[in-house]
């Protein structure tokens, strides 16, 4: 099937080219992140996880995506999800790639990397990480890749994916959980060190991974000839709805437990993440954004008019993608840092060869969305 | 102080197995510390100082204003580079202000005396180390003795102990440390870029007999080491004679660096 993805029309051939070019850039910035060090980075004693580490978290849960398609559909027998379930998982396939790329490049040795399997260490949350990460990777491939091809040569697919598919429920809610306990289990952030850290990812994750599958859909019905079909997405957009207002709420729970308490400690971060402490308020800044477009989102996904017209729900879908990425990819991570357990309130600002890793990253990413997806299409046209 | 139950289990092992009868806990390591004082600052190789459970006092009122000479030792000893930003520092001890390291104690009505003193910050050598805790390739490990080591070579430079250590203790190599080392002393390795690193308690002296680089650097002896197990150490009379502090003890971490103000 992947010859489907080396001819295309023009458009498809200029983005893929677009997206190799920004891989290359990337790649080129990479080794001399090597050769320097993560000095090159905008990271410090005080900020030690920055931007790298913060896009593997928000990108756990992209992966979700692919959980609230294959459950409605496998297990409710909800047919309207049926088109879409692979793109589902082929997104997951792509965004777990890139959480396992980002995890790579923030590693001050990788040539060690292989240490992680030659001296596993149950005790370290990101032995595990890896562990339910990698499992997830295979899971989606394989189901994805069985189902498809099943598809195309008109055959219902094989009764051994079936357990794959239901064990990949389960699998999909663990990545989001280890992934949070990565930091809810830490004794000196008591920004992290709650238990909602679990859920909330959770929340968001349903919220952001099937905001960009609505919008991928509607992409796809703009240049790909394939039509998801009004009921699949406008189902998919009352799921982002009741995520995202759960994730709003957890924000808010957890505002309440540091404010209304005030203990120093708790508020501290908060203030930094809502205000900025002595003037260092460019994150505060960025969360303000987040705020007020998830307020917004909100409210075009809960209307039932705006919702139902496409361009504001794909406005919403914008809307909430850009939150959640905010939140998750800038401040969740960082604010953990500050202030540092002296007390020191350090600015982290990313350097431009930092964003071009990043943005390389993302662009592989998309690469990898984009070739699933043309095979995808390809092979439901029957071309 | 009587030896604990489990020394005293683990001992009664050792003596029922019929090699020795028991002998004292923290006898050995007692011989050791006297010959370490007798030769305070011969760099003789001495028998190694052993210890049931190493431990360090910090006596913050005996500290000079503008002092640094435990911090210029123990770069010197394990060439800790300088590279002079904060962005990139790495340092295994630090002087800071009490209100930053304690708190919970720190109040406005402190005299001047108290909230200007530079109070020598560094590893704690944990009980319960979360660094090791989260580690995911065992880099960072603690001994039988209660030191928190790490192994330069099998650290993939994740810094999930960074996150993880509540006291700021690790400092992580951004660049290659070795343009910027001051004086290299070949005793000692020198760290490549991407490692973390932190205090080893001076383990490479101790080896030697030698007590750790900062105690013999203080003029002021503002810092004592020894063994906590053995009721007649240095470490071990000073805290008996009043009350000490620790960092953010209500962590459960147990850190072994024990602070009078």
């Amino acid at each position: 099937m992947l010859e489907k993805a080396l001819k295309g029309s023009r458009g498809y051939g200029i983005w893929v080219a677009f997206l190799l070019l920004l891989v290359a850039i990337g790649f080129f910035f990479y080794l001399k992140q090597l050769d320097y060090g993560l000095g090159i980075t905008g990271m410090s004693r005080d900020v030690s996880w920055g931007l790298y580490i913060a896009q593997f978290t928000f990108l756990v849960g992209i992966a979700a995506s692919a959980v609230m398609l294959v459950l409605p559909y496998y297990l409710h027998d909800f047919k309207a999800f049926g088109k879409i379930t692979i793109l589902g998982e082929f997104l997951a396939v792509s965004a777990v790639t890139m959480c396992v790329t980002f995890v790579f490049v923030d590693l001050g040795r990788p040539d060690r990397a292989i240490n992680l399997l030659l001296y596993p260490s149950p005790g370290s949350v990101l032995f595990w990480d890896v562990i339910v990460l990698n499992g997830y990777l295979l899971l989606n491939i394989i189901t994805g890749w069985t189902v498809l091809e099943s598809d195309k040569k008109g055959v219902p697919p094989p009764a051994w994916v079936k357990p794959l598919i239901y064990l990949s429920i389960p699998w999909a809610i663990s990545i989001h959980t280890v992934t949070a306990f990565i930091y809810s289990g830490l004794p000196g952030r008591s920004f992290w060190l709650m238990p909602t850290m679990a859920p909330r990812f959770l929340a968001s994750a349903f919220a952001s991974g099937p905001a960009l599958l609505i919008l991928l859909c509607l992409i796809l019905r703009r240049f790909g000839r394939f039509d998801a079909g009004e009921k699949a997405i406008q189902t998919l957009a009352k799921i982002v709805a009741y995520a995202l207002a759960t994730s709003i709420f957890f924000v808010l729970v957890e505002l309440f437990t540091a404010f209304y308490s005030q203990i120093p400690g708790h508020m501290q971060h908060h203030l930094y993440l809502i205000a900025g402490l002595d003037g260092h308020n460019v994150i505060a800044r960025w969360m303000a954004v987040s705020a007020l477009t998830a307020v917004a989102a909100l409210i075009l996904l809960i209307i039932p008019q705006t919702r139902k017209r496409e361009p504001l729900l794909a406005v919403a879908c914008i809307g909430v993608f850009l939150s959640l990425w905010i939140e998750k990819g800038l401040g969740l991570v960082v604010t953990g840092f500050v202030p540092s357990p002296l007390e020191r309130i350090a600015d982290y600002t990313p350097t431009g060869p930092e964003i071009a890793i990043t943005t390389g990253v993302w662009a592989m990413g998309l690469l990898l969305i984009t070739i699933f997806y043309k095979i995808f299409v390809s092979v439901r046209n029957d071309e | 102080m009587a030896p604990t139950r489990r020394e005293f289990l683990k001992i009664a092992g050792v003596s029922a197995i019929g090699l020795v009868l028991p002998p004292l806990p923290g006898l050995s390591a007692a011989k050791g510390d006297l010959k370490a004082q007798a030769g305070l600052n011969e760099k003789a190789h001495g028998a190694p100082l052993t210890a049931g459970r190493w431990a360090m006092v910090v006596d913050a009122r005996k500290c000079r204003p503008g002092c640094t000479d435990c911090i210029t030792a123990c770069h010197l000893e394990h060439n800790v580079p300088d590279f002079g930003n904060p962005k990139d520092d790495v340092h295994w001890i630090g002087l800071e202000k009490i209100k930053h390291i304690f708190p919970a104690e720190a109040h406005p009505r402190l005299p001047e005396s108290i909230t200007k003193l530079p109070v020598p910050v560094l590893c704690n050598h944990c009980e319960n180390p979360p660094c090791v805790r989260v580690c995911p390739t065992q880099a960072t490990f603690k001994r039988a003795d209660g030191i928190v080591m790490m192994d330069y070579h099998r650290c993939i430079g994740c810094r999930f102990c960074m996150a993880a250590c509540p006291y700021g203790s690790r400092s992580m190599n951004y660049r290659d440390p070795r343009p910027f080392i001051r004086k290299i002393n070949p005793a000692f390795p020198i760290r490549t870029k991407g490692v973390v690193e932190k205090c080893n308690f001076c383990e490479e002296r101790l080896a030697q007999g030698i007590l750790p680089a900062c105690v013999i650097a203080c003029k002021d002896k503002a810092l004592a080491f020894g063994d906590l197990e053995d009721p007649r150490s240095d470490v071990r009379l000073i805290l008996d004679k009043g009350l000490s502090l620790r960092r953010r003890p209500e962590l459960g971490t147990g850190p072994q660096v024990y602070y009078i103000l």
